[in-house]
């Protein structure tokens, strides 16, 4: 949850260094990416065009999407060779920001 | 021990900017400041002053050197006029924004086309919304208090925002007066030492300031500095009390004149208001019951306090050195507000406006006895036939 206005630097300032990791940029986010996991060949074309790194990769599999991150450009979805991944409207999944990484399950890789 | 000068508007200024020896001044000359940062700069000169004093190509750059220092943690000061002022529009909202309390005298003067040197209030007028405090002096003695509380009321930590200064261009900043000089340290130890929160050089904890801000933060920002605005009010009043403390006058949200038993009221600001004075004592020898409310603090506007000292009266009539073209009867600014600010307050008062000295158009005695004759003839029939009227334009 982002913070209200009483508990901010005032005017934006930025107090801590290196605090930008702390921002989540997926708010900005009008379209999510969702992946169809049993399609999914692994061949990394996501995770190499992916402009923000939220991409998530585990022993060489393609595990998820870091949604904090991404901004929902839909790169990913345009890349994939096998169409494995759909861009959903945000507001199907209640504007909520959690963790998903194949449809219907929440909870994805961290 | 204090001293008696004869001085402008301008002098004043620049002696109580010699008294705050701010760290940084930077400035760009514009009739009729130019004789601030002139006479200013002379000090420098003279080593009266620690003062660094960047000489800028224009007033957008003046401002924006204004903001990067006051970010690095100095106190600063700088001062304009009209064009001046618009040129500095964009920075303005950074400075505010960014919550550095500078403080910049603006000597009131009209804006172009045609073009014009002379006094009228368009300039800081149309910067009301830009998130500086606004605080309006009749007369030199006025400007030169004023600067020295401007400085304690911006740094106070639960304000943090920028003010103007604001006086009547050649009116007050041209015309001599006799006006006290306090002693250097008494001043010295009013305005204290500036110790910044936050500071770009302080290097042990380093900090960002302005950087973007989206959708997700910005407007906590802007309510964040709704906060500082509501804080003002207090401050400038504690600010205020210590002054008459210290210095021994006092000064308010706003002053009053013969307003307590009066049946109708003339509101103005800046030099008109001693005009006025003269007016309303004019008009009470001759039995009528007229008063005056010189409004100091525009921004944040005091518009309960405003409503209270005038809902006793049968009629307000506002003097606008500004117009605010089309706004509603293309009236000026301070009415447009005073005007909602009694009507939510459930005032009931018959009010109207009257639009005067534009580019330095002279207002004398016998107009203004002119608006309060206006006025007891609407507290007569509780009729307002003319909502806008304007003193002293040829037909």
């Amino acid at each position: 949850m982002a913070k209200g206005w009483k508990d901010l630097p005032i005017g934006g300032m930025i107090l801590e260094a290196g605090n930008s990791a702390q921002y989540n940029t997926g708010a900005w986010r009008a379209f999510r990416p969702v992946r169809d996991a049993s399609r999914c060949t692994n061949c990394m074309f996501c995770w190499v065009f992916c402009p923000d790194s939220s991409i998530r990769v585990k022993d060489e599999k393609m595990v998820g999407f870091d949604l904090l991150h991404c901004k929902g450009c839909g790169i990913c979805a345009n890349v994939c060779p096998v169409k494995c991944i759909e861009m959903h409207d945000e507001a199907e999944f209640g504007g909520s920001m959690e963790m998903v990484d194949e449809p219907g399950r929440a909870g994805g890789a961290k | 021990m204090s001293e008696f000068k004869a001085l402008d508007g301008t002098g004043a200024v620049a002696e109580a900017m010699r008294q705050i020896n701010p760290d940084v001044v930077a400035a760009y000359p514009i009739t009729p400041q130019t004789a601030i940062v002139q006479t200013f700069s002379e000090f420098v000169a003279d080593g009266l002053v620690d003062t660094e004093f960047i000489t800028v190509e224009s007033e957008h750059s003046a401002m924006s050197a204004c903001v990067g220092a006051s970010a690095a943690g100095a106190r600063v000061m700088t001062a304009t006029s009209s064009a001046g002022l618009a040129f500095m529009w964009e920075i303005l909202y950074v400075a505010a924004s960014n919550r550095l309390p500078i403080v910049m005298t603006n000597v009131n003067r009209a804006l172009s086309a045609p073009i014009n040197i002379h006094c009228d209030h368009s300039d800081s007028m149309g910067a009301r919304d830009a998130g500086w405090i606004h605080l309006f002096c009749e007369n030199a003695q006025e400007a030169y208090d004023t600067v020295i509380q401007a400085v304690r009321i911006a740094e106070h930590p639960d304000v943090l925002l920028p003010v103007m200064v604001l006086f009547d261009g050649f009116i007050t900043s041209h015309a001599e007066e006799r006006v006290e000089i306090f002693d250097d340290a008494k001043v010295k130890a009013f305005v204290g030492e500036y110790k910044p929160k936050h500071s770009l050089l302080d290097l042990d904890h380093p900090v960002t300031y302005g950087p973007l801000d989206f959708t997700d933060y910005y407007f906590e920002h802007k309510r964040q500095q709704v906060e500082a605005m509501r804080h003002a009010q207090k401050v400038i009043l504690d600010v205020a009390d210590e002054f008459a403390k210290t210095f021994g006058r006092k000064y308010g949200l706003f002053e009053t004149y013969r307003l307590d038993d009066a049946e109708v009221a003339i509101v103005v600001s800046s030099s008109t208001a001693g005009t006025a004075r003269a007016a309303v004592d004019k008009l009470r020898a001759q039995g009528a019951k007229v008063g005056l409310l010189k409004p100091r603090v525009f921004r944040p506007f005091p518009a309960q306090e405003m409503v209270a000292a005038l809902q006793h009266l049968k009629a307000v009539g506002v003097m606008d050195r500004a117009i605010s073209f089309g706004s509603m009867s293309n009236a000026g600014p301070l009415f447009l507000e005073l005007a909602a600010a009694m009507k939510i307050y459930d005032a009931g008062v018959p009010m109207a406006d009257f639009v005067f000295g534009l580019g330095g158009r002279d207002i004398v005695p016998s107009q203004i006895e002119g608006v309060f004759r206006s006025l007891l003839q609407i507290a007569e029939t509780g009729r307002v036939s003319e909502l806008v009227s304007y003193v002293g334009v040829r037909e």
